[in-house]
């Protein structure tokens, strides 16, 4: 029982940098823009937040650089593809080698050095209950503000009147800019939510997670990250459950090591990838699913004018 | 047809991805001493040293770099080293190996396990090359390797860990099945059960030697199954930051990590090049160098079991010194028998010692690891 609640414990936390980072991504698809960057965002980010939180002490501090240098980094990303209409897949790729390269490159300093940790604290009063206190309320706070994401990300999109336009900025440029909406603007929005979301995720990798910094800490985080957008077929719910999915997977899989049952490890790493090839096999046979989720305009440039 | 366009462009991306990836890169050598040696003087030898990691990642790689530096301390003008970081194991060592001897480099360190094939093929075309490769076992006329006896670390680790634990569960973290580690999980096992019979030793593999996230997550769902004391096998400090975290204990391993973890670091595991890579440059200085198989351990001073948390009871330092001066006095003797492995099979009759072939050669877990080895290595 105890030990259950704690792979459960174990599984939110390590689906939570997916969920955060794939969130983002999915603001950004949702506005027809692809950065296939996350990988890269997220090193720049990982590195740049364990600098803060080294110098100041504050992991939130942390947090909050983690953000702005992804942001930064997207910005990059957003003025390339969006205003000199550069193929965004190409640009996404180039930002995701450069960022792990960049990454290394100012990170050398920070290589083995220690980050104070904060013991964590969990949600008083309930961080006690039987069983579901140490399944989910012993958590650090990251945990919980990424489902508030994800609940905020949904409320937006279905509840919100910028929630449609940008949904229409995606599915339909051209009509977008012909209602008058600045169409580039909007989707330069989204390109920076995604990254400062992207950011946040990287650097609770590298704070929070495994408090060090190392190069290619990321792991293909990123790359999970941009499949699970597709694997939760453009749904904040969605998005936030796979994360889980693919976190608890890793989680079972070294848990069941540690009870005597081999799985081999290297089944479970491509196991994210072959179920997000499943999806799209899934949702390319049938143009419904499609039409109804996937943004049509989704890694299109956009030129105003023409 | 918008979204057929897109997954198109989507699986060009990720076949753009993959080869991108499988090109690895490796940073050009840096010359570690500033200035040439003046030309009157005689040329100095010329030492290139390959790291599986970057220098900085406080274990494994930085031991080495901490042998490198005490051979440019000893030696001064007469050496010039030269170091390449972060080098795949695997086709991409070899290309650096040949990188290194185009330089001139007359003695070449190789420092993991996985650089094996590209050292013997270099070897093979520059005989006139010097060449030491750490953990591995292939020699020839120009190829020697050296290696300490880890396992005497992980036997006084594992005698520290059967007395700090309370639930009779140790854990370690591997990183890949192959002797070399299963050697380090058995010995750690025989150490802790040899001062509390009762010890179950838990294994989880990572398959990678460097990669703190998945480490992390190894070590909680050790210590989710009950361990309280771990042992990794694997080069960050993130086993013993986790241990930290949830109130338990862990040991450092290939250097000092002390620093790390104040509470739960109840020794580090350290190693120490620095004798042997002086010893082998003095061997190619002096002309004396010739092909064996070194392998060091507690008593000449390369595998050293450093900074005993002071919070340790005496009983167990005092179980710990015992330990340490037995393997001085019978160097390696950590698998004597009787030893059965985990299925209750004989291995060793008693008062039999394993020797280098039985070591060298080892693919089972001993009488009290939990599971099975995994296959496929």
């Amino acid at each position: 029982m105890n030990e259950t609640a704690l792979l459960i414990a174990a599984t939110l936390a390590a689906g939570t940098p997916l969920a955060l980072a794939g969130l983002g991504l999915l603001v950004n698809e949702r506005a027809g823009v692809v950065n296939l960057g996350a990988e890269g965002m997220m090193a720049i980010a990982a590195v740049t937040g364990f600098a803060a939180a080294f110098h100041t002490g504050n992991d939130w501090v942390g947090f909050a650089a983690g953000a702005a240098a992804g942001a930064a980094a997207a910005s990059l990303f957003g003025w390339l593809a969006l205003w000199l209409y550069t193929n965004q897949y190409a640009t996404g790729l180039a930002l995701s080698l450069f960022g792990g390269g960049f990454s290394a490159f100012v990170g050398t300093g920070y290589v083995g050095k220690k980050l104070e940790q904060s013991a964590g604290v969990g949600i008083p009063g309930l961080r006690d209950v039987p069983f579901l206190g140490p399944a989910l309320f012993r958590q650090h706070p990251m945990v919980y503000i990424a489902i508030a994401i994800m609940a905020a990300t949904a409320w937006f999109f279905y509840r919100t009147r910028a929630g449609l336009v940008l949904r229409s900025v995606g599915e339909s440029p051209d009509s977008a800019h012909a209602l008058g909406y600045p169409v580039r603007q909007i989707r330069m929005g989204a390109v920076l939510v995604g990254g400062a979301l992207c950011g946040v995720s990287g650097a609770y990798l590298s704070i929070t997670y495994a408090p060090m910094w190392v190069e290619g800490m990321i792991a293909g985080r990123g790359w999970i990250a941009l499949a699970l957008t597709v694997f939760a077929t453009w749904r904040p719910g969605r998005v936030l459950l796979g994360a889980y999915l693919f976190g608890g997977v890793t989680m079972l899989q070294l848990h069941l090591q540690a009870q005597g049952v081999q799985i081999p490890s290297q089944f479970m790493s491509m196991l994210p990838y072959l179920s997000t090839v499943f999806v799209l096999v899934l949702i390319s046979r049938d143009p419904l699913w499609i039409r109804l989720n996937m943004p049509a305009s989704l890694g299109k440039t956009f030129h105003p004018g023409s | 047809m918008h979204g057929r366009s897109f997954l198109r462009n989507l699986t060009l991306a990720a076949l753009v991805a993959l080869g991108l990836a499988a090109c690895s890169k490796s940073e050009p050598p840096k010359p570690a001493a500033p200035a040439p040696a003046p030309a009157a003087k005689v040329e100095p030898l010329k030492i290139g040293f390959i790291y599986v990691g970057p220098v900085g990642d406080a274990g494994w790689t930085y031991a080495h770099d901490l042998g490198r530096k005490a051979v440019e301390a000893r030696f001064g003008d007469r050496v010039k080293t030269t170091y390449v970081e972060k080098v795949a194991e695997g086709p991409d060592a070899e290309r650096v190996i040949r990188d290194l001897v185009a330089q001139g480099n007359k003695l070449i360190f190789a420092t993991s396990f996985g650089f094996g094939d590209s050292m013997e093929k270099v070897a093979r075309d520059h005989p006139e090359v010097f060449f030491e490769h750490a953990t591995g076992f292939k020699t020839a006329p120009n190829l020697r390797n050296y290696e300490g006896r880890f396992y005497e670390d992980s036997y006084v680790a594992g005698v520290l860990a059967g007395m700090t634990t309370k639930t009779d569960v140790i854990g370690f973290v591997g990183s890949f099945p192959i002797p070399e580690v299963l050697r380090n999980i058995n010995a750690f096992t025989l150490g802790a059960r040899s001062v509390n019979p009762k010890v179950k030793t838990k294994v989880v593999w990572v398959n990678a030697w460097f990669d703190p996230s998945k480490e992390t997550e190894a070590a909680q769902s050790l210590i989710n199954g009950g361990a309280d004391v771990l042992l990794q096998n694997t080069d960050s400090t993130a086993v013993l930051q986790t241990a930290e975290k949830n109130g338990k204990h862990a040991f450092g391993w290939d250097s000092d990590m002390s620093a790390f973890a104040p509470k739960a670091h109840l020794a580090s595991c350290a190693l120490n090049w620095g004798p042997y890579y002086v010893k082998a440059t003095s061997d190619v200085l002096e002309k004396t160098w010739k092909t064996e198989n070194t392998k060091w351990g507690i008593k000449e001073g390369l595998t050293t079991f450093v900074k005993v948390n002071d919070a340790v009871p005496a009983a167990a330092k005092a179980k710990v010194d015992e330990a340490k001066a037995f393997l001085v006095a019978n160097p390696g003797a950590v698998f004597r028998g009787p030893i059965k492995d985990s299925t209750g099979k004989e291995i060793l009759a008693a008062g039999v010692v394993g020797d280098d072939k039985f070591k060298g050669e080892m693919n089972f877990y001993v009488e009290g690891v939990e599971g099975k080895v995994p296959a496929g290595k």
